[in-house]
């Protein structure tokens, strides 16, 4: 083969290379958004990154808490406060409480979400319920608990200045399927392993 | 640029294959780039009854041409497909770029000759899917092929899924042919042509290419992705299933945004070299107008969810993608105020392809400053799918594109065809073009202003007049189809010889150091670039 027989070869295997890169990136577009948001907190996915509150400052913030059940799993799910008022940057500890209503032992599976979405990179959730599945026995009741602080530096960003009350939403059902068919999965964070078939 | 060549009419080299070899299994990218125009020619008159289908029907109101709205749908993504993958990119690329870069750079041919051969006869079987999916009536989705429009549910038919494969194929085409036209740019330049040396034409095929090879695949993600929802079951666009159809959008656009730019940078090439030619100068701030190309390309990737203003994108969304929008008019605004530069102080002669520049420059402007009031994500919420979007992109796209494709056509058909066009008819054919496609578009910002939403076949009473306009416009452009086309008659039939620089000294670049028309394998022996 000639030198230019090789240059071209070279070149003509390069942009064969972009062409399968562009097409892979593209089947890739919906996972590597998901790590966007939870690495940025873009959307209102909450960051649940471990680290520790950093004391409380002098100003206050609202949070509120609502509790979604998705038709298919027979709990009564509801939070146990409706709001509170914390001081940014201190760790606060709320519950939420469900009863299985079935005759059967049932496992459910939350997914999460801040609004407004602006705020969900200073929304720190250090332990929470929802990381885990969580299953009931007949009738049985149980209160979740799950950990959260406020970032202070959501006070200084001019663009989450405006906000004094954050809406921390949950919503259980029985699997992530039932989740995603009601658009849930896509805005929510982090969950527990993939999409798994449904539990027995 | 100056350049030095031997005499390359080299007559017992000059064996041409017979018909069947020559055309069929051609590898010679002259007659491959040949094949490209006759294609685009075929195709963009096609796609051209179409659109005098859709003006006539709104001629007036409670137009009876088009039966059902499901019909009109089918003709508006026919006629914006094939003007699209079939028409443009094919002149612009598979025509212009075949026939002119190997001739521009010194090279023998292109670098893989049976790839390109490849890449030109994936159109026909494209183009037929396309056209099948017109005659079934079951795509009418638009061009921009939204999911949910385009689920098994709302386009049950199979003629929805040969549309889909249509634009497969019509993207494979385009991605072998950016395969081959960088690696010929980058590989097969003669010596002492320097990147920065290369004529601008061959810049803006270079950054076409690129912007193919980066944007293609993702449509091709796309599609794929929604001929498995169609078929296999899949759920990527569909929410019951955990998909997202704003995914699509997405998808789309990332493809669609630069698409717009690979329809209209050949064409900047193209307009610098017939406005340097005929002003007799070189080009304006060589550099800047190269590099604008590579910044418009560049810009171009990170811009697409404008076109998604309406799609419930968060408000930083919108001002990020609106911002970033605006930049392009900056690059653009440097390409423009450079021709009127080379322009300046020049001997400028007005002939045919120095008119279509002209007119060129005159319409894209007008278009971009419309581009630019749409790029505000508040007024394109009042805005959106409306008649001033249309208005907006036929005159970038349809006037800005097909003026630089006209312009490009009368400055080589002689240097391509050996034969000189008649100057009267021509002159003839831009006018009629001129007035008539001003005619049926200037009219559309107003009615889109007023608020006349796209893809519908009928209106209120109210907007009647300058829709009657706008059709008679488009009658007038209809005709000036057939004047191009008695051109092309006498031009073919004309007996006049012509010199290898028939342009005279405003032409420098080396295709006018060959024979009109150049012989069938030229540059056999490098030419060396001073």
């Amino acid at each position: 083969m000639t030198a230019r027989g090789r240059g071209n070869a070279w070149w003509g295997l390069a942009v064969v290379a972009v062409i399968v890169a562009m097409v892979g990136a593209s089947f890739a577009a919906v996972p590597l958004y998901r790590i966007f948001c939870a690495v940025t907190g873009y959307a209102g996915t909450p960051n649940t990154t471990e680290a520790a509150a950093p004391g409380a400052t002098g100003q206050t913030i609202t949070v509120r808490f609502n509790a979604e059940t998705n038709g298919n799993l027979p709990w009564r799910f509801s939070p146990v406060q409706a709001k509170v008022t914390l001081p940014l940057g201190e760790e606060q500890i709320a519950f939420y409480q469900a009863r299985n209503l079935a005759a059967e032992p049932v496992t459910g599976i939350a997914v999460y979400n801040v609004t407004p979405e602006k705020v969900g990179k200073y929304f720190h959730k250090t332990a929470c319920f929802c990381f885990n599945q969580q299953t009931l026995a007949p009738g049985q009741q149980m209160q979740f608990p799950l950990s959260f602080w406020v970032d202070p530096a959501i006070a200084s960003d001019p663009n989450t200045s405006d906000v004094h009350v954050i809406t921390l939403s949950y919503t259980f059902s029985r699997t992530l399927e039932d989740l995603a068919k009601s658009g849930l999965l896509a805005k929510a964070g982090p969950h527990v392993g993939a999409m798994a078939p449904r539990p027995e | 640029m100056s350049a030095t060549t031997h005499d390359h009419v080299h007559d017992h080299h000059d064996h041409k294959p017979g018909f069947v070899a020559r055309w069929l299994f051609s590898t010679n990218h002259k007659d491959i780039g040949t094949l490209y125009l006759i294609f685009a020619v075929i195709a963009g008159v096609t796609g051209g009854i179409l659109s005098m289908i859709m003006r006539a029907q709104l001629q007036h109101p409670h137009g009876t041409i088009v039966t059902s709205g499901q019909e009109w749908n089918t003709i508006v993504t026919a006629h914006g497909l094939i003007m699209i993958f079939f028409t443009v990119m094919p002149a612009m690329i598979g025509g212009f770029g075949n026939w002119f870069i190997p001739l521009m750079i010194g090279a023998p041919d292109m670098a893989f000759p049976r790839l390109n051969n490849i890449s030109f006869w994936l159109l026909p079987p494209a183009f037929i899917l396309v056209m099948t999916g017109l005659l079934l009536g079951e795509s009418g989705t638009g061009w921009t092929l939204y999911p949910p429009l385009s689920n098994s549910m709302y386009e049950p038919g199979i003629g929805m899924d040969c549309t889909l494969f249509a634009l497969h194929l019509a993207g494979a085409s385009s991605l072998l042919g950016s395969i081959n036209f960088i690696t010929t740019i980058f590989n097969m330049r003669a010596p002492g042509m320097t990147l920065h040396k290369m004529p601008l034409f061959i810049w803006s095929e270079l950054v076409t290419a690129f912007l193919l090879v980066l944007a293609v695949p993702v449509l091709a993600g796309a599609i794929t992705m929604l001929i498995c929802d169609r078929n296999f079951g899949t759920a990527f666009f569909d929410p019951a299933g955990g998909g997202d159809p704003v995914l699509f959008q997405h998808l789309f656009w990332f493809f669609g945004h630069p698409e717009v730019y690979i329809m209209i940078l050949p064409g900047f090439g193209i307009i610098s070299h017939v406005i340097s030619t005929f002003s007799r100068k070189p080009v304006f701030g060589y550099l800047g107008m190269a590099y604008a190309m590579v910044a418009i390309g560049v810009v171009g990737f990170v811009v697409w969810a404008h076109h998604m203003f309406v799609s419930g994108i968060d408000v930083d969304t919108r001002a990020y993608f609106m911002a970033a929008t605006l930049v392009i008019a900056v690059p653009t605004g440097i390409k423009i105020f450079s021709w009127i530069a080379t322009m300046w102080g020049g001997a400028i002669e007005l002939t045919v392809p120095m008119l279509w520049a002209i007119g060129f420059i005159f319409l894209f402007t007008i278009g971009g400053v419309t581009g630019v009031v749409l790029a505000n994500a508040g007024i394109d919420q009042i805005v959106h799918n409306t008649y001033y979007v249309i208005a907006h992109f036929h005159y970038v796209l349809s006037l800005g594109a097909v003026f630089s494709i006209f312009a490009g056509f009368y400055y080589w058909i002689g240097k391509m065809s050996g034969h000189q066009y008649p100057e009267f008819w021509g002159k003839v054919h831009f006018w009629m073009t001129f007035v008539g496609v001003n005619l049926t578009f200037f009219p559309m910002h107003f009615l889109g202003l007023a608020g006349m939403p796209r893809r519908y076949p009928d209106y209120p009473e109210a907007f009647a007049g300058w829709n009657a306009v706008s059709s008679f416009g488009a009658y007038l452009s209809g005709l000036s189809v057939l004047v191009f086309l008695y051109v092309c008659y006498r031009t073919f039939t004309s007996t006049e010889k012509l010199a290898p620089n028939y342009w005279g000294e405003g032409a420098t670049t080396l295709e006018w150091t060959v024979s009109s028309p150049p012989p069938f394998h030229t540059f056999e022996e490098l030419p060396r670039i001073r």
